[in-house]
């Protein structure tokens, strides 16, 4: 045995490599070792939610998995929600209702409600904030990003793949 | 913060897994899903060398349902258990108190074994194990053993886990058709440990009589507890407004929670008289009046 880890990731339908301490969280992972800085973080203790990533699907605090830990599983960071520089819908709502301001929780929150609508297009404004208490925004009041996220059900209705 | 450096193994096999941890002792800690762990570990509340990742092993993500109860392998997941149409008719307190679990993506990873092991006094699965009579079976190297929920849990962050042992699956008794419950609980935002917490049912008999009363708290005392106090205001009695408001004022007198940053003692012994009330009426189909 031995601390330090050489781990392959998948990570937005890409192949990525790295040798770290075992003790490297996902976030940190992606971050340091792939210079995927999209993924943000913040409290690093599993309560603001800034650094949620999607692993197999579903929305992961990628500060509370370790990088060793999520070998075999599927990644999707905030990167991988837009293909080259067109927004997705959720990202198109979200910037017609303005739903950001300083922009550090957005690309958790995008993940997070990714998922959510992925899942559950039909999900209603309370379905929505009850997710949303899992990810701490300090700017908006979170008005406007319920508003964006209801905005945003209809691209998702299509089928499984259609918000992206 | 960062966790201080630790060797990391992820057996194939629960045998290897359980040498693992007799080999290291009180070093090593076992990893599922890690939703309370590493936070334990960022905050250096816990620096154990080597992390036994038991997230793989084979057959631990099982739920079975039968005669003699339900049956809930420790790698199963919040998520699975709020989605489970099966559970929610075989046993509506659980997946009730299961919807208060942590937040949306914590509950993707979460797991009944690590909540379990982990023994926060304000944790739901815990409480609902307690007030249920819930058996926990563990393996370890002499073999497995079967502990009950009451002897398991043995104070804040504690339990009568030995080094080498692994929490196979949570017992829980049948569940009786018909049987009145309800999970009650606040905390000052969704999802958030809960400042206090009640699960009780009980079984209604042919003369209207609350009969096999069981009620437990979490979040006011160093496990959760059992109110007996209040179980014996209710018991044998026709459920009204004033008998749950009886059973309110027995269950705060029964507890002397400590002050911490959260809320002080008196706020908690208070919110659990509430609560009582609040969840005898909720599970009666009383409703109640407000009242100072």
């Amino acid at each position: 045995m031995s601390a330090r880890k050489y781990v392959k990731l998948n990570v937005n339908g890409k192949p990525y490599e790295a040798n770290i301490e075992a003790r490297t969280t996902l976030a940190d992972c992606l971050r340091h070792n792939f210079k995927l800085t999209g993924t943000h973080v913040g409290c690093e203790h599993g309560v603001c939610g800034a650094c949620t990533v999607l692993v197999d699907g579903l929305a992961v605090r990628s500060c509370l998995i370790f990088a060793v830990q999520a070998e075999g599983m599927i990644i999707t960071t905030v990167e991988g929600l837009s293909s080259g520089n067109t927004l997705s819908p959720l990202q198109a709502a979200f910037r017609k209702h303005h739903a950001l301001q300083c922009g550090f929780c957005t690309a958790g929150i995008l993940t997070t409600t990714h998922a959510l609508l992925s899942n559950e297009p039909d999900a209603d404004a309370n379905r929505v904030r009850e997710v949303l208490s899992g990810n701490i925004c300090r700017c908006t009041g979170y008005v406007q990003i319920i508003d964006a996220v209801l905005d945003a059900r209809a691209a998702y209705k299509q089928g499984p793949e259609s918000g992206r | 913060m960062k966790a201080h450096r630790f060797d990391y193994v992820r057996p194939a096999r629960l045998e290897h897994a359980i040498e693992v941890l007799a080999e290291h002792g009180d070093q090593a800690k076992v990893i599922a899903g890690g939703q309370s762990l590493v936070p334990m570990l960022a905050f250096r509340l816990a620096t154990p060398r080597f992390l036994v990742d038991i997230g793989r092993l084979p057959d631990l993500n099982r739920v079975t349902i039968d005669d003699s109860g339900i049956r809930i392998g420790a790698l199963v997941r919040w998520r699975d258990i709020e989605c489970s149409a099966e559970l929610k008719l075989a046993h509506p307190l659980l997946v009730e108190a299961i919807r208060h679990v942590a937040h949306y993506q914590i509950r993707n990873r979460g797991t009944v074994g690590g909540s379990l092991a982990h023994a926060d006094p304000a944790a739901e699965l815990p409480g609902l194990a307690l007030t249920c009579g819930a058996e926990i079976l563990v393996v370890g190297q002499r073999g497995q053993r079967t502990i009950s929920a009451d002897e398991f849990f043995i104070g804040p962050l504690s339990t009568s886990l030995r080094q080498d042992e692994l929490i196979v699956e949570l017992h829980l008794p049948p569940w009786r058709v018909g049987r009145r419950w309800a999970f009650e609980e606040f905390s000052r935002r969704r999802g958030d440990f809960a400042l206090a917490g009640v699960a009780l049912f009980y079984d209604r008999q042919q003369n209207g009589h609350a009969g096999n009363v069981q009620i437990g708290a979490i979040g006011v005392a160093d496990t959760p507890i059992r109110l007996t106090a209040a179980e014996s205001v209710v018991q044998g009695k026709t459920i009204t407004e004033a008998i749950a408001r009886q059973a309110g004022a027995a269950a705060s007198e029964s507890v002397h929670p400590a002050d911490d940053i959260h809320a002080p003692g008196e706020y908690r012994r208070a919110l659990i008289g509430v609560l009582t009330e609040l969840a005898l009426a909720r599970a009666s189909g009383l409703s109640l009046q407000e009242h100072a």
